[in-house]
């Protein structure tokens, strides 16, 4: 097409005209035996006459249950920010150079994962048996009228989540590169602010994904406080169930809601990400006028 | 030349690393408004050094005065004590450093990586802050990229960026770590280039380089390490053309040949 030299062509050689695709029938076979058990359990399902699907439709817009999928909500967000500010200062703490720090942030995380979670929030619940009075002086309440069923809830999953957030922002402060403090230190950063403003933000990167998977699991772990009567999904879903006897029923209200959030956190983890991956981030020329315009 | 101020003086610096002993004595001498190039082979102590002049080290025995401070230490009543974080940052803030590897911060375009330090540590309105950027930008040549992201950039590029960042903060002394080291050849002249500008414009530099020529043209001293060892410091035509020692003249030999 260029030269006005001509390229000889392998001339020998007949060129084939057809391609014949091999035929996968080990992959057809095993794809159709999936599906069709797939249909068979989905239609058990919905055919089944043990499961009285009216009743589903009915009570996926309960009050009772929109309220409790609040609760739900509630607790998942308030338990992971005490997790993860908590977290961070054990992560923080387990970095430092003070030797005391150090011991104390490890022993937390050891102490604190070796229990189980619904025994802590059954600690939490009943705080008062062993502390029957909080506060100061003359500034005296009694525990119970604190610790409500929410508190509870929020301090039982909140400060376990602590122990397990410390070790994923731990790994993200670790994962920065030493070049990037060094350079913060000798421009005279303080210690504070080079935490914060440069390796806390580089750290993001690699906190978020394990971090939506730590919010997706508390989505669920709340339907342990059912035990203490918090008023979440799981228990509003029961509560119902244990009048009408629709057990099963019910349950499917609950996972229901319980897929519609996770659906929603995992959306949001895209976005997040999206948002802290500037490595992999386009040129940004038009977004925002960075220069001022010089006067 | 010899009558201007000292800015760094060490006596008799030592620094170990376990059992390992990396400066073995060193004693050493930059004024105000020189430059001085720090040549020699791998492994000599000369990043060390440098290191322990903005305390990114500390050293193990001598004394080490910047700006007549003894670094890490403030003098009172005849007692010497040790520097709180707070004040160790504003020493380092007087001390400009740049890195073989740049360290540009990454998460940050080229303009915030100048822009926050100012704001954080000169305490500067951000508009204040963007428009002493934008000056310095302009001064090594990337005006037009201050909203690109460092990884966006040649390395050439970014050591121009990370130079400018370190005289956002107005230091006294600058401090470069082998700043052409990690270039690729083409690369290297454009940033020699600022730097020769930094030099004119009465900077005091400290350089650990291994660009001899860089070394003959701007230095006003040439200071050879060896072994942990300051063996020579001299003037750049003094050094190169007659060394006084076996080792600077075998080192000489080898970078020059």
């Amino acid at each position: 097409m260029t030269g006005s030299r001509t390229v000889p062509v392998a001339s020998k050689r007949r060129t084939p005209t057809e391609v014949v695709k091999l035929k996968r029938w080990g992959r057809v076979i095993g794809g159709a035996a999936a599906a069709a058990l797939v249909v068979v359990i989905i239609m058990m399902f919905a055919t089944s006459r043990n499961v009285d699907w009216p009743v589903v439709f009915d009570y996926i817009g309960n009050a009772a249950i929109l309220s409790g999928v609040v609760v739900t909500v509630e607790l998942t967000v308030l338990a992971m920010v005490l997790g993860t500010v908590l977290g961070t200062v054990i992560a923080i703490m387990r970095l430092s150079q003070n030797p005391v720090l150090r011991w104390i942030s490890s022993t937390y995380v050891w102490f604190v994962r070796s229990i189980p979670q619904l025994v802590q929030i059954l600690f939490w619940y009943n705080i008062a048996l062993f502390v029957p009075t909080l506060g100061l002086g003359p500034w005296l309440t009694p525990t119970n009228a604190v610790i409500t069923p929410i508190v509870a809830a929020t301090l039982g999953l909140g400060l376990n989540e602590a122990a397990y957030m410390s070790e994923v922002v731990r790994a993200g402060i670790l994962s920065i590169d030493k070049g990037q403090r060094e350079a913060a230190a000798s421009l005279g950063y303080r210690p504070a602010q080079l935490m914060r403003h440069i390796v806390l933000p580089q750290a993001m990167r690699v906190i978020i994904p394990p971090s939506s998977n730590e919010v997706i699991g508390m989505l669920k772990a709340t339907s342990l406080v059912s035990v203490i009567g918090a008023a979440d999904l799981l228990t509003r879903a029961q509560s119902i169930s244990s009048s009408n006897f629709k057990i099963i029923e019910l349950l499917f209200v609950a996972s229901l809601w319980y897929i519609v959030a996770t659906t929603v956190a995992s959306i949001g983890q895209h976005y997040l990400e999206k948002k802290y991956s500037w490595s992999s981030r386009p040129m940004r020329r038009s977004s925002r006028p960075v220069v001022e315009e010089q006067v | 030349m010899s009558q201007s101020e000292i800015v760094v003086e060490a006596i008799d610096v030592q620094k170990k690393y376990g059992d390992q002993t990396v400066l073995k004595g060193i004693d050493f001498v930059a004024r105000r408004g020189e430059v001085t190039c720090i040549l020699g082979a791998s492994g000599g102590g000369k990043s060390t050094f440098l290191r322990c002049i903005n305390h990114l080290e500390t050293i193990d025995g001598g004394e080490l005065f910047v700006d007549g401070h003894l670094v890490g230490y403030r003098e009172s009543n005849g007692k010497l004590y040790e520097l709180k974080e707070r004040e160790t940052a504003d020493r380092r803030s007087r001390i400009g450093m740049v890195f073989q590897q740049f360290n540009l911060f990454s998460h940050m375009s080229i303009q915030d990586n100048l822009v926050q330090p100012q704001v954080l540590v000169k305490k500067r309105s951000a508009a204040e802050a963007k428009e002493r950027a934008q000056v310095l930008l302009e001064r090594v040549g990337l005006a037009d990229k201050g909203r690109a992201y460092p990884r966006e950039l040649s390395g050439g590029q970014q050591q121009r960026a990370a130079i400018a960042r370190t005289l956002a903060v107005d230091p006294q002394l600058i401090l470069f770590d082998e700043p052409t080291s990690a270039l690729d050849p083409e690369l290297v002249s454009e940033v020699l280039d600022v730097m020769r500008d930094l030099a004119a414009s009465g900077m005091t530099m400290i350089v650990v380089t291994h660009e001899i020529g860089f070394a003959r043209e701007v230095a006003d001293q040439i200071a050879f390490f060896d072994g942990g060892k300051l063996l020579e410091s001299a003037p750049p035509q003094q050094f190169l053309t007659s060394p006084s020692t076996d080792r600077a003249r075998n080192f000489l030999r080898r970078v020059l040949s």
